[in-house]
């Protein structure tokens, strides 16, 4: 129930994924929304919520980074072999993005000539990465944030794609088995 | 009989308790009379504190104001500023134009903060509490700061004044719990005799 079994993904990889995935988007709705509003103050207040969320999802993707790795893998789907070379591809570079962004953010962050403390849901403290403050990396940390996110909403849609095409097209188990836990009763020795 | 003629004797009392009172106040070194206070020779620095340490420090380079002291009674002594916040620095122009948006001072709609004095009280030879209403954003809120005398001439007069204003209660706490709600202040005020 809670583990991963060669058919199909556990209860605990299947709550991060989802809880992953609505902050995910949240967090993008909310990124792109606070650099374009135009009440400063509201902005601002935005901005410290999305650097909270930003820690919330880097600690959430470290403990999946972390249960990806020990745990098994269910099987790939069956699929002509490119495909499955690009759904690998595709959830590297979803996992590889998901550990930068965050970390994109704290730079950022940390070399931003504004000094903004990182007070992650005024309750945490958070220190700057030890980097150096300038305006120059501020733009160079910032670039990265940004094309990584966009990079990432590209991911996001081809990763969706994927999944509603196994779902509707193939009419395969690759979506059902990301809702509903592994059952361990009838699966064979691993 | 008729209440008229007590007049004459309130006031003589008045003026003998007055009289007393001035005595008893004597020796405050300021010159009497009304000075105008410039940014020459003046300063209105401030600083707001933040979580961690450090925090944003910052002056206003524009103000006008006047000061009017009554050595022999001090308490009669008045103040009134203007300070235009726009001409905010903090040395960053990105936190500058940020503390001049509507987060904080929105200088596109309020051209000055205004503090108007309502009571001055004397607290030591040199030294008093200045009580007034400080007005920002539309709202007007009663505020105290200590001054000390620094210098006096014949024509000229300064004094070193600190207190600390809260930001909330002018709409302008953004930012808050990471920066002080409480902003302190730190003047050097230079009057020029009229």
């Amino acid at each position: 129930m809670m583990r991963n079994s060669s058919d199909g993904y556990g209860l605990v990889a299947i709550v991060l994924h989802w809880t992953i995935a609505l902050l995910f988007l949240a967090q993008i709705a909310l990124g792109l929304a606070m650099v374009r509003i135009g009440d400063q103050r509201l902005a601002f207040e935005l901005i410290q919520w999305h650097k909270s969320f930003g820690f919330l999802i880097l600690g959430l993707v470290l403990v999946r980074t972390g249960w990806r790795l020990a745990e098994a893998v269910p099987r790939p789907l069956p699929g002509p072999a490119w495909e499955q070379g690009a759904a690998i591809l595709v959830h590297l570079l979803l996992y590889a993005l998901m550990i930068v962004l965050p970390l994109t953010g704290w730079a950022l962050v940390s070399v931003s000539v504004l000094e903004i403390p990182t007070f992650a849901f005024y309750l945490v403290l958070v220190p700057h990465l030890p980097l150096g403050v300038s305006e120059q990396a501020e733009e160079f940390w910032t670039a990265a944030h940004v094309y990584a996110g966009y990079l990432v909403m590209v991911l996001i849609a081809v990763h969706v794609a994927a999944a509603l095409r196994h779902h509707f097209i193939l009419r395969d188990h690759a979506l059902r088995r990301m809702v509903r836990p592994a059952d361990h009763g009838t699966i064979k020795a691993e | 009989m008729r209440a008229v003629p007590a007049f004459p004797v309130l006031a003589v009392l008045a003026m003998g308790i007055s009289a007393v009172a001035a005595h008893a106040q004597q020796g405050f070194p300021g010159g009497a009379g009304s000075y105008a206070i410039s940014s020459r020779g003046s300063q209105i620095a401030f600083a707001v504190p933040q979580v961690g340490g450090g925090g944003i420090a910052g002056r206003f380079s524009s103000f006008e104001g006047e000061m009017t002291i009554d050595p022999s009674n001090v308490a009669s002594s008045r103040v009134t500023i203007s300070i235009f916040p726009a001409s905010v620095t903090t040395g960053k122009t990105r936190v500058d134009n940020f503390l001049r948006s509507n987060a904080v001072f929105d200088t596109a709609h309020e051209r000055e903060i205004r503090f108007v004095s309502t009571r001055v009280l004397r607290t030591g030879e040199r030294t008093a509490l200045i009580e007034g209403n400080l007005t920002a954003r539309g709202r007007t809120v009663p505020e105290s700061f200590t001054a000390e005398l620094m210098n006096s001439s014949g024509r000229a007069i300064s004094f070193h004044v600190v207190g600390d204003v809260y930001r909330s209660p002018f709409g302008m706490d953004v930012g808050r719990p990471i920066y002080s709600n409480k902003v302190n202040f730190d003047m050097t005020l230079s009057g020029v005799r009229r």
